[in-house]
């Protein structure tokens, strides 16, 4: 399996180290909510597409987000995860 | 014997080599198989069930009979396929699952208990009664049935693995897989043709046909020439593709020096590749099939295809008269290329009634072949003609024919499923089974020469255009086009004796109907409960009969009884090929510090601490226990200096206006309050509370922060900040990289400790120059070192850090100074006992499960801030008096030993699970307070200090009372480390 990471290219997966679904990075505002518990607790388990973490550890460190393919395993796109639009974020500047 | 005029063997270089004990000599160009033919040697194996005599069937990678075993000791390899073996001076192979040889096997007498060994005879002879299974029967079949065996030593021959990259791969070189190479490579494509022989041309180096008016070998060679002298071009003989992975990426073993007598030192044994491919061509061509009649497995039975190669490549009779028996017109191509050669045929029997007699042969058209006579070795065969009449014609070789199964192996690597094709009566391949590849020539079910060139050029140009590149003009030569008539045909019906389909694993027609009557009718069933295909190889030649016998048994049609599937790899990898540069040291690197060489010389015993070493004790004259060392490092340290080298500890380098404003948010307290000059610390959790690692940050100066991490947890923080950084703080100014191996630093603790370093220091320090948690530039011999006022031992401390190319001199210099100080090194011991004694954790106690409020460190989540787990550590269940909480154990008496792992029970209760009450994290032995400590986790720990409780370790079977106490047990003001 190969993934293209933003900064260094096509790369073997051995470089990256994998670290579950994207939505990880939607960090919630505030105290303890439901929210926090879907974020740390809940992840769904999709036949198709979705987006997870992958980090560029034998690399350049950066953290990827990779839309693939669960069923077939073909990527569709890769993209740095600083760089993306999430939804919400936390961690107010 | 060999055969005048034909070949393409080396008839001016002979090649001795040993089989079995006997030397006999060969050509350079042959096989172990084609070197032994030429020589007589009919028996080659005996079989994996009934130990019956075997001979070679075929000649390429799916040979299921001549398995031998090749080399002595360590590096002995069983299960090497004769076909493929290149015969060479210093090869020494042997028959196998045999004693005391091939030719004459005690285990024979297998072959008598035949009706006691069919298909599943495993389950029902030897399950009761059930001990037995594992003392008694299991060994007993093991050592009666198998195939070659290992050394059981340990090899430390050289092998590699490798990568490669190109627009395409070419698999195989047959005439498809070389005109697709050849217009790929022509258009100045990257492109890898990998070919599993060790000569390239694949069936044009086997048939008689021509080829643009010349033989199918020369113009093999032409055009492999041409490839050759493109530096676009890439040639791969004796490489297997053995997988198809995600990505384009296919797996490949080279084999790379099995080959040489005396292969160079540095050549590997084997690579293993791993090929990413843009497109891909299979053009593995196909594997011809046998037919199963009665006592088909005899020495000298062989597919037609295989006597073709063996006559026309290898220049090798494999008998000096021979039968041909077949469903299809490769059978009459065999006639004529044995006629060709001078070799006698005695007869050529046809399934197909419409038969036309070929010149000079007598036919035996639409007949049954009942029998096959000769148990070392193939004397006659029996047929039965259409009228019932009995024939017994003298061979010494059957050349059979049951049709060609496409090689589509790696087509269903990725779970896709063949096709059934009525018209040839087999499995072809779909299109887009595995993304980028694509099939050509007999691998996809087009048998023709000229056909295959056809499809291989054609495939070749669809993925240059798919690459985008343009199409070169390649002329198809002239050859042969004949169409494939076939009669599906999979076994003589009612055979009087067993009949063979798969040879490997001794599984006949019988098995497979058996396994149909006992309701075994799914073919994935059949395959486990007759074990047919788990061979070597893998039913490469017999699955497909297989499953024809098992429709036909269960009155359904081949396609509705489906084909299992095929998985990688194709041919069996060695696993020291595919753990290359895993064997050994290379299966855990060794990290080593500045000061390994120096603790080493001084007799320490080394330990591991994930990849790194570290140093135990430093054992001294007169000393016999590691306890005896460590209690006097312990007291060095309390009453004089020690030196410990604790560069494993992580270092990260944080840079950036921001960087103190993405410390308080990755740590539980602030530091973006930290000064220049000072060093605080901090306490870091998981997103879900848990506590993550704790260690201490300096701040070197503005927006500049060195952080510390503990040595275990030191690749996961790394993680976690450049996480941190980039997923909630885009756009912020903050720099992270890790300077762990940059920099040696080495504890300077006890109260002599600043005495030591002003012995060393260019511009000597005071309290007030490095108070308690401060740092600065300090110069010693001459470079910039640091200095943190830091301390893990609760003493005065000190570390200092230099880069790393100073630190072996540093070290030394530092033990030589501390020792005229009365002190010296100390090693991981004593420093396990420094930090018990003083209550200070590792990653014993923060080892997952625990909170803030569990180490008693609540206190340091700031109030004024968010951080990263703030929120998950405020749910309900993660404070409170239910909590195991961190205290200290003192036995009772002190000199009763306690050990980690025992758990806590109130005093009178029973020591079973539900009573339990916590659990011992780290233990010692104290030489400053003269007593056994324990640090342990205990439900309500803190409220329940100047308590008793009981500990109990059921696994080394202590029962000791121990006092609660507050997990400081020396030195609670901490006087000593700010003095
Ligand atoms: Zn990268």
């Amino acid at each position: 399996m190969r993934l293209n990471c933003p900064l260094c290219g096509d790369r073997d997966l051995r470089e990256f180290t994998y670290y579950g679904a994207s939505v990880y990075a939607d960090r919630p505002e505030g105290g303890w909510s439901e929210a926090w518990d879907d974020l740390l607790h809940l992840r769904d388990n999709p036949a198709g597409e979705t987006n997870d973490l992958w980090y560029h550890e034998l690399g350049c460190s950066a953290w990827i987000e990779v839309s693939r393919n669960t069923v077939t395993h073909a990527i569709s796109d890769t993209r740095l995860l600083a760089e993306r639009k999430p939804a919400a974020k936390g961690a107010k500047a | 014997m060999r055969i005048e005029g034909k070949g393409l063997v080396d008839r001016s270089t002979p090649v001795g080599f040993r089989f079995d004990g006997r030397d006999y000599t060969g050509f350079q160009g042959d096989t172990l198989a084609s070197a032994l033919l030429a020589s007589g040697v009919r028996v080659m194996g005996r079989s994996f069930k009934y130990h019956r005599p075997r001979g070679v069937m075929t000649a390429g990678s799916e040979e299921p009979n001549a398995l031998v075993t090749v080399g002595r000791g360590a590096g002995q390899v069983p299960n090497v396929r004769a076909t493929v073996q290149e015969i060479h001076s210093g090869l020494d192979a042997r028959g196998q699952n045999a004693w005391p040889s091939v030719r004459f096997d005690v285990m024979e007498v297998n072959d008598l208990f035949a009706p006691f060994l069919s298909a599943g005879f495993y389950y029902k002879t030897f399950m009761w009664p059930r001990k037995f299974w594992e003392s008694l029967y299991e060994p007993a079949i093991r050592r009666a049935a198998g195939l070659g065996a290992l050394s059981r030593q340990h090899n430390d021959e050289h092998y590699e693995k490798a990568y490669a990259f190109c627009d395409l791969l070419v698999i195989g070189s047959g005439p498809a897989g070389l005109m697709a190479a050849l217009t790929a490579g022509r258009a100045g494509a990257d492109v890898i043709l990998a070919e599993e022989d060790a000569r390239m041309g694949g069936r044009l180096l086997a048939e008689s046909h021509e080829v643009a008016g010349q033989s199918g070998a020369d113009w093999a060679a032409g055009v492999v020439a041409e490839l050759a002298s493109m530096p676009n071009v890439r040639l791969m003989t004796r490489t297997t593709v053995t997988g198809a992975y995600d990505g384009g990426t296919f797996g490949a073993l080279e084999r790379v020096g099995l080959h040489l007598a005396r292969p160079p030192m540095d050549l590997p044994r084997e690579c293993f590749w791993r090929i990413v491919a843009k497109r891909a061509i299979l053009a593995a061509g196909a594997h011809e099939r046998p037919i199963a009649f009665a006592n088909n497995d005899r020495p000298g039975v062989m597919m037609a295809g295989a006597v073709r190669a063996y006559v026309n490549r290898w220049g090798v009779a494999p008998g000096q008269t021979v039968a041909v028996f077949g469903n299809n017109d490769d059978a009459h191509r065999t006639v004529s290329d044995l006629g060709a050669a001078g070799i006698k045929v005695s007869a050529l029997i046809d399934v197909r009634e419409d038969a036309v007699a070929p010149k000079g042969v007598t036919l035996h058209a639409g007949a049954r072949l009942v029998d096959a006579v000769g148990r070392n070795g193939l004397r006659e065969v029996i047929v039965a003609d259409r009228d019932g009449k009995i024939a017994r014609i003298p061979c010494d070789c059957l050349a059979m024919s049951g049709g060609w199964n496409p090689v589509l192996h790696l087509t269903c690597h990725m779970n896709g499923r063949p096709v059934w094709r009525e018209d040839i009566a087999t499995f072809v391949p779909k299109p887009g089974m595995v993304p980028g590849l694509t099939v050509a020539g007999a691998a996809n079910g087009t048998y023709s020469t000229y056909g295959c060139m056809k499809e291989g050029a054609e495939a070749a140009s669809v993925a240059l255009s798919e690459l985008g590149r343009a199409q070169p003009k390649v002329d198809l030569p002239e050859a042969e086009d004949g169409a494939i008539r076939l009669r599906a045909y999979w076994e003589v019906p009612e055979p009087k004796h067993r009949a063979w389909l798969d040879f490997a694993n001794d599984v006949t027609t019988k098995d497979v109907r058996l396994a149909a009557q006992e309701n075994f009718r799914s073919v994935e069933h059949m395959k486990r409960y007759t074990t047919q295909g788990m061979a070597p190889d893998q039913g490469k030649s017999s699955n497909v009969a297989a499953l024809a016998v098992l429709a036909d048994a269960t009155g359904r049609g081949i396609p509705e009884t489906g084909i299992t599937t095929f998985r990688p790899p194709y041919v069996p990898i060695s696993v020291a090929a595919l753990g290359a540069g895993g064997q050994g040291k290379g299966l855990a690197p060794e990290r080593l510090t500045t000061s390994h060489q120096a603790s080493v010389a001084r007799g320490a015993p080394m330990i591991e601490a994930g990849l790194w070493y570290r140093p135990s004790y430093f054992p001294r004259p007169g000393e016999k226990t590691w306890r005896e060392s460590c209690d006097r490092e312990v007291r060095m340290v309390r009453e004089r200096v020690g030196v410990c080298d604790v560069s494993t500890l992580g270092k990260i380098d944080i840079q950036g206006a921001d960087a103190g404003r993405f410390l308080d948010f990755v740590y539980t307290n602030t530091f973006s309050t930290l000064k220049p000059g000072r060093v605080r610390y901090g306490l870091m959790l998981r997103e879900d509370g848990i506590v993550m690692d704790d260690g201490t940050t300096a701040c070197l100066g503005e927006g500049h922060y060195l952080m510390t991490t503990t040595t275990a947890a030191a690749g996961q923080v790394m993680r976690h900040l450049d996480f941190v950084a980039q997923a909630h703080c885009p756009g912020w100014d903050v720099h992270t990289i890790s300077v762990t191996e940059q920099w040696a630093q080495f504890a300077i603790a006890g109260p002599l400790g600043r005495e030591l370093l002003n012995t060393l220091l260019e511009s000597p320090i005071d309290d007030a120059a490095i108070p308690f948690l401060g740092c600065g530039k300090v110069r010693v011999m001459g470079i910039e070192a640091r200095l943190f006022r830091i301390s893990f031992s609760g003493e005065l401390g000190f570390e200092i850090a230099v880069p790393a190319r100073y630190g072996a001199a540093l070290y030394r210099d530092l033990v030589a100074r501390a020792e005229s100080l009365g002190g010296g090194a100390y090693g991981m011991e004593a420093l396990n006992v420094l930090r018990i004694e003083k209550g200070f954790i590792t990653h014993a106690e923060i080892h997952g499960r625990v909170t803030a409020f569990d180490i008693g460190l609540q206190g340091m989540v700031s109030a004024k801030k968010d951080c990263i787990g703030k929120a998950a550590s405020e749910r309900p269940g993660l404070t409170g008096q239910e909590r195991e909480q961190l205290v200290g154990l003192k036995p009772v008496p002190a000199s009763k030993p306690i050990g980690a792992g025992a758990h806590l029970f109130d005093e009178g209760a029973e020591p079973v699970r539900v009573n339990d009450q916590g659990y011992v994290t780290s233990v010692c032995w104290s030489p400053t307070l003269n007593t056994h400590l324990g640090l342990a986790f205990l439900k309500n720990g803190r409220a329940r200090h100047a308590t008793r409780v009981r500990l109990v370790d059921h696994l080394r079977g202590a029962d000791v009372v121990c006092e609660v106490v507050h997990p400081v047990f020396f030195d609670a003001e901490g006087g000593r480390a700010r003095g």
